[in-house]
């Protein structure tokens, strides 16, 4: 595992290193392309924002007019039979909604409930194999400007659904 | 994405005005906008960044050695790019990034990823078979070793904080398999 990390910590710094000196010794204008460069970066974010104001403003109106709550209780309800803890249920329906908003409900459920609990561990695994769903489809899509996204959406959502049920089962079956 | 925007904005009127939460629903939406400038900013800085240091890869030819390392990898997924195309490279760079769990590295990558792609289209606004490959694998967020969450975990007091690493692992390969099939029998199933 530190091989991993130190890896990781090296890769960014190593990788524009390499890409400089290259260009450098191939005589190009680094500077005057990586302005170029940056200029063409500031297009494409003004370009996203407004599908990003867009999706936040579904999502945080979503959960503030207690639909949210309402969705938690249901899936609770739901999965009653299953002994699943509250606390992951939560977990599993913030993580596709909101990046920041699923950190800060993991660092919770560890401080409330213990670092080794069952809760914090499905939160673990979910935090760490779901992806802020919405968040990547606004921007992604958005810095292209595609409007029909035929059956794309369906099926990421779909399949958010499955990754975190296999997320749970599977820590359920380990521990 | 419009089905969903009406939706998620419609059940939120309806809820706001069964539970009397106008008020937080107003301030939500402000809330909303003030978030969406602050995530804008931060990508300003990272999407400009990584532009400016992929325009050195393309300028000093660099893209095409990229490309011919990494095509084996990505050719045998994305299908119908063309040899020395310069999505090859963004895309494994944006995989390389998430395996190692730099997610700042990965959004840009990934930007840039979807433009090359786009570049591909013959349709502009209709999302392509590759691009929509691109983002499930995306969405599925395979990633070696989840350090924030480790770190998160070890914070607290873990005995065993790495635990997580396998079963986080075996999710994110799955769920990951799971939507690629999914994409595969969508694509046959509603030719």
């Amino acid at each position: 595992m530190k091989t991993v990390q130190l890896l990781s910590q090296l890769f960014i710094p190593a990788f524009i290193l390499g890409v400089i000196f290259y260009g450098a010794v191939r005589k190009v204008r680094v500077y005057d392309s990586f302005v170029t460069g940056a200029k063409e970066g500031v297009r494409v974010v003004v370009k996203i924002f407004p599908y990003l104001l867009a999706i936040f403003v579904a999502i945080k109106s979503f959960q503030a007019s207690g639909a949210f709550d309402f969705a938690k209780e249901a899936v609770r309800v739901m999965l009653g039979a299953f002994d699943i803890p509250l606390e992951a249920i939560s977990m599993a329906l913030i993580k596709p909604l909101s990046g920041s908003a699923s950190l800060g409900l993991f660092t919770d459920i560890v401080k409330t409930t213990g670092p080794d609990s069952l809760a914090s561990r499905l939160s673990a695994v979910i935090m760490g194999s779901a992806e802020t769903t919405f968040y990547v489809l606004a921007v992604y899509l958005g810095a292209v400007g595609i409007k029909k996204t035929r059956y794309l959406v369906p099926v990421c959502l779909v399949s958010d659904a499955v990754g975190i049920s296999l997320a749970i089962l599977i820590v359920k079956l380990l521990s | 994405m419009n089905a969903i925007w009406v939706f998620l904005i419609g059940i939120s009127i309806v809820f706001a005005a069964i539970n009397g939460r106008f008020e937080d629903f107003t301030k939500s939406i402000f809330d909303a906008a003030r978030s969406a400038v602050e995530v804008s900013l931060f990508l300003l800085g990272i999407v400009a960044l990584w532009m400016g240091i992929a325009k050195i890869i393309e300028d000093s030819g660099l893209i095409h050695k990229l490309s011919a390392v990494f095509r084996p990898l990505v050719s045998r997924l994305f299908k119908n790019i063309p040899e020395d195309h310069p999505s090859i490279t963004s895309i494994t760079l944006n995989f390389l990034a998430n395996l190692f769990g730099l997610g700042n590295a990965a959004t840009p990558l990934g930007i840039q990823a979807m433009q090359d792609l786009q570049s591909l289209n013959k349709d502009p606004e209709k999302i392509t078979s590759e691009m929509m490959l691109f983002i499930v694998i995306n969405t599925a967020s395979i990633q070696l070793i989840p350090f924030t969450v480790i770190g998160i975990l070890a914070d607290f007091g873990s005995k065993n904080p790495s635990w997580v690493v396998f079963p986080t692992f075996l999710a994110t390969i799955l769920s990951a398999a799971f939507a690629v099939g999914a994409l595969w029998i969508c694509r046959k199933a509603l030719k």
